[in-house]
């Protein structure tokens, strides 16, 4: 192996700013995503689980459908085919004046995207705590609304905690493919330094040791919250 | 929508054909590799001998720790300069994506395997089996007949992750629709079209896993 090892290109003058706002975007999309993908996977999730036959058709259409194709194709429909598929004026609006394309476009595909993922965690949860706790519910005059307020979200959401998490790790994994439409998050942004620099290795290094750190902050985090929402008797369920 | 132009879809159907053909081919050995290392992962973390389940499990972490487009990345950096020369985008892309999905297989045959009972593996021992053939003639493969459906539905994601070759231009069905769709200035046509085809190869797939689920040997 012939390579000329040099790692204070990452603390040269340009390469570190493109680095730390590589950081900067690669939080802002995930970030957003998430509370797109968390807000409509809940209410996705609670559907499909709903009695209602044609909520749940619609919530588990949904599902399939955002599942089933890959998040690189949905992040181009978004930015290239939704724009021209608008009526006109909205579809220049998005062309020529919306402001930050890339940014938007990216929180948008990647958080209704992550939101099918939500939903199915969310679904299975509430499917985990079983038919005889709804069954009481109804059987002691409840409404759904009621059965789900009282019995079904309070326990399936403490459940959901930990495959949660690994949905938060994944949207900060998945936001690199913001780079496929043009934002410089931070894997395109080691991309760009070691096509610069030719310091290929550096550059990788710097974004696989910034992901790794996300992740084991995540993790963290992930335990902490999991010792406070454990259920006694539910333990290794969920 | 009134505009929508299928000619542009028909007219270029054997270049997108031989996309398909591409991401078919790279998913169908990434499974294979994906699976064959994996194995070795899980073997490794479970093995009871510390510097092979710490190198295992450091791996595996680090993989599933960071995206797999920094990982295509890193692959099409480092596997010209490790050989000395270059190999071609297919290649690199194929050791990117078993090394990829080898930790993410791993994990999955790692739970397989923990679900055959330790009772097992004593009656493979008691009958005088040593540590191979008890994985060979007893462990894996009641592992494997459990993890059917889990491996087909990873199979699934990988199909869908190979997209991401887009990131180095290998012509993929992905990239080829882009192509197209540049070429022919017909965006929405053909983005539509790369997502129904990916959604009834990948939706198709998932009524397989279901029906396997339900099936006898479940």
């Amino acid at each position: 192996m012939n390579y000329n090892w040099n790692w204070s290109v990452l603390w040269a003058d340009p390469y570190l700013g493109w680095l730390i706002s590589g950081v900067q975007w690669t939080f802002a999309v995930a970030l957003a995503a998430w509370v797109i993908a968390f807000a409509l996977g809940i209410l996705i999730g609670v559907g499909r689980t709903l009695p209602s036959k044609p909520i749940s058709f619609i919530c588990t259409c949904y599902v399939e459908l955002f599942r089933n194709v890959p998040l690189l194709v949905q992040m181009f429909i978004w930015y290239f085919a939704v724009p021209e598929i608008m009526p006109e004026d909205v579809g220049r609006w998005m062309k020529r004046d919306m402001p930050n394309p890339e940014y938007v476009t990216a929180v948008v595909a990647l958080g209704l995207y992550t939101a099918s993922r939500v939903a199915e965690q969310v679904r299975s949860g509430i499917q985990a705590v079983g038919s005889g706790l709804t069954s009481a519910a109804y059987a002691n005059g409840l409404s759904t609304a009621q059965t789900y307020r009282y019995v079904l979200l309070p326990i399936s959401f403490r459940l959901i905690v930990p495959p949660m998490t690994s949905e938060f790790l994944t949207i900060f994994k998945n936001s690199s493919l913001a780079l496929t439409i043009g934002l410089l998050e931070l894997t395109a942004q080691s991309q760009q330094i070691a096509e610069f620099t030719f310091q290929g290795f550096e550059a990788f290094t710097a974004a696989t040791v910034i992901y790794v750190v996300i992740a084991l902050f995540a993790t963290m985090i992930a335990q902490t919250l999991e010792r406070f929402t454990k259920i006694p008797g539910f333990v290794g369920k969920g | 929508m009134g505009d929508f132009d299928y000619s542009v879809i028909w007219d270029n159907l054997p270049f997108l054909w031989q996309g398909l053909q591409l991401s078919l081919w790279l998913t169908f050995l990434a499974i294979i590799g994906g699976i064959v290392l994996g194995t070795g992962l899980a073997l490794m973390r479970l093995s009871g001998f510390l510097p092979l389940s710490l190198f295992a499990a450091t791996y595996v972490n680090l993989i599933r720790s960071v995206p797999l487009i920094l990982v295509i990345f890193w692959f099409y950096f480092l596997v010209p300069l490790a050989i000395g020369r270059p190999i071609g985008g297919f290649y690199s892309a194929l050791i990117a994506f078993v090394m990829f999905e080898a930790a993410y297989y791993s994990e999955i045959i790692r739970a397989g395997i923990q679900s055959v009972r330790q009772g097992q593996v004593h009656a493979g021992q008691a009958t005088g089996m040593n540590y191979w053939q008890v994985q060979r003639y007893i462990v894996l493969p009641q592992a494997f007949r459990n993890m059917i459906p889990i491996l087909v539905t990873q199979g699934i994601i990988l199909f869908q992750d190979t997209s991401l070759v887009f990131v180095v231009s290998l012509r993929d069905f992905m990239t080829v629709s882009s192509i197209v769709a540049r070429t022919e200035g017909r965006l929405v046509e053909m983005y539509i079209f790369a997502a129904i085809v990916y959604f009834i190869i990948c939706f198709a797939g998932s009524m397989f896993v279901r029906r396997l689920q339900k099936g006898p040997t479940a």
